[in-house]
């Protein structure tokens, strides 16, 4: 089983992505949990959502304690919130930033695997919306292969309909242009 | 052939009320309200749902407006939580009697203060003796199955009384996870038309729920319970016709590896799910436990539970919510009662946990065990405990 925590900010759309991914997983047959965090909705603030997928039926209802992979939306996060809070040995944190590897060790104090990606200028320039929900599942994809990108472009064309395109173009892009970095 | 999809619990339950093809659905649109109302609003405005949605002013009114719809016989459905649940208490009480086969999701959810949105028992609890059926959902697809089972049970005429379907607050209600939606054809065999026994018809007239003098309150009252009780014979059947059906199982009383237990743990809802994953992380460790998963509620299966109990000599009871001031929760209370002087009796204890949203995890339900077998070496001061709670 693996467990992801999305770290985003309220309205960011970090739930809408985290059910995408176990909507896709289930479409694929396997088993998948997608919940917020409870509580208080705000616009702005941090919050998180989680996923889990399996290929055994998940028999928990406890929260996310120790993700396999962490997904930061919003590149302002970091400095805020510990992203790496939990995260097993052999974790992964993929960010949305446009700072190099070391620059971004350095200053978060990040040692585990890394997967980089610029997904504010990339959600710009496709959806002309600094919104990267969908862009970073694109980095999620790459960075862990935790499920198949055609199903989550199946459940992005039942979720977005109309605006599907332009979010599955977002998301190939950063597919592309996700680097990852091992552990430091 | 129904499809498993990942879709999120309340919507599921949307989606089933629908293939119950209900006539009315009376319900407070606003907090504490949940997606199965906003998406049964939707389902009946887009018109994929033919019937009337009243949204009504209060909690207190949406009951009163689902008893005058099942009066008149209409398949009527409503949900609520937590304080929305105490406001419709009142009309509760006049549901059961009067044999309005109404069927209801209750999200449970704390009591406010302090205000919470989150998770336990403590709504559903103190209406424990209100005279509806009550189930408790573990998952997304029990929740669902139990749902349409709460329907074809109410609504048979040898039971006639309102059913609720209990589903956790937010660990079940706002979870996507997979279930299978059951085809409209399978449903259909399964549930038929509701046919009252009696409405209320102006070509008719009838009288339904008028004064209870002191001469016919008390027969009322045993009639109501001797219906309860009974309905346990017609919620079987159905369990299994559903099974014939649908082929899913379900029973009561749920028992996972009890086989030679020397404790049970006793739950109800969906911290089942994590209980389940605790008992075999301790069976790994070579302990003796099990776990037992209560599944209906009202009118509580005795024999089933007394046969899943067995000869296991400790039980570990579970409550999601606290009795102030009493002298310990409501299941441990009823199962207490229900052993109490009962030759080779198991020890029963009784542990407080996840109030209002705190997290129950698999490391509690083995302290849960470990404690439960230190008590029965050495009988605790107290009559509950708390789990997971900073008590200073």
């Amino acid at each position: 089983m693996k467990e992801v925590r999305i770290h985003g900010r309220g309205g960011q759309g970090g739930v809408t992505s985290a059910e995408l991914v176990a909507i896709a997983a289930i479409e694929e047959g396997r088993y998948a949990q997608a919940f917020p965090s409870f509580g208080p909705e705000r616009r702005g603030a941090p919050v998180q959502a989680f996923i889990r997928v399996s290929d055994n039926p998940i028999r928990t209802r406890e929260k996310v304690y120790h993700p396999d992979i962490v997904v930061v939306l919003d590149s302002s996060l970091p400095a805020l919130v510990n992203v790496a809070e939990g995260i097993k040995d052999d974790g992964i944190i993929i960010l949305n930033s446009a700072n190099s590897e070391s620059q971004i060790r350095e200053e978060f104090g990040l040692k585990t695997k890394l997967a980089l990606v610029d997904a504010n200028t990339i959600a710009r320039e496709v959806l002309g919306l600094p919104i990267t929900n969908t862009t970073m599942l694109g980095a999620l994809l790459k960075a862990t292969g935790i499920v198949g990108i055609e199903a989550v472009e199946e459940a992005l064309e039942k979720r977005f309909g109309k605006l599907a395109p332009k979010n599955k173009d977002a998301m190939k892009r950063a597919y592309e242009e996700t680097v990852i970095y091992e552990a430091s | 052939m129904a499809k498993r999809i990942g879709i999120e619990v309340s919507i599921a339950l949307a989606e089933a009320v629908k293939l119950c093809n209900v006539d009315v659905i009376a319900a407070y649109p606003i907090t504490p309200q949940t997606h199965i109302v906003e998406h049964l609003s939707e389902l009946v405005a887009d018109g994929s749902l033919d019937a009337e949605f009243v949204p009504v002013e209060s909690e207190h009114s949406a009951m009163s407006c689902c008893c005058g719809s099942s009066a008149a016989g209409a398949r009527t459905f409503t949900a609520t939580s937590a304080q929305g649940l105490s406001l419709m208490s009142e009309i509760l009480y006049i549901a059961s009697p009067m044999r309005l086969p109404i069927v209801m999701v209750v999200a449970n959810r704390a009591m406010s203060a302090p205000i919470s949105i989150w998770n336990d028992h403590q709504d559903i609890m103190v209406q424990k003796d209100v005279g509806w059926i009550q189930t408790f959902a573990e998952n997304g697809q029990e929740a669902v199955d139990l749902l349409i089972h709460a329907f074809r049970v109410a609504e048979d005429r040898k039971v006639s009384l309102p059913a609720i379907v209990n589903i956790d607050g937010f660990t079940l209600s706002h979870v996507i996870e997979p279930i299978e939606i059951p085809d409209q054809e399978d449903v259909d065999k399964f549930l038929p038309p509701f046919k009252p026994k009696y409405r209320l018809d102006p070509r008719k007239p009838i009288t339904m729920g008028p004064v209870g003098i002191p001469e016919i309150y008390f027969e009322s009252k045993i009639a109501t319970n001797e219906a309860l009780k009974a309905s346990k014979k017609v919620i079987l059947k159905a369990w299994k016709e559903f099974e014939e059906i649908f082929g899913r199982k379900y029973e009561p009383i749920d028992a996972y590896r009890t086989e030679d237990a020397e404790v049970l743990l006793v739950t109800m809802g969906s911290i089942s799910e994590t209980a389940m994953t605790a008992v075999d992380v301790m069976r790994d460790k070579g302990q003796k436990v099990g776990l037992l998963k209560i599944r209906l509620w009202r009118p509580f299966p005795i024999q089933e539970f007394r046969k899943a109990v067995g000869k296991t000599p400790i039980l570990a009871v579970v409550d999601r919510h606290l009795s102030l001031g009493g002298v310990c929760s409501p299941v441990a209370s009823e199962l207490k009662t229900l052993y109490y002087k009962v030759p080779s009796a198991p020890k029963i204890f009784d542990f407080i946990t996840g109030l209002g949203g705190r997290d129950v995890t698999v490391e509690h339900f083995e302290e849960i065990v470990d404690k439960a077998k230190s008590f029965a070496k050495r009988r605790p001061k107290d009559y509950y405990h708390y789990i997971g709670g900073r008590e200073k």
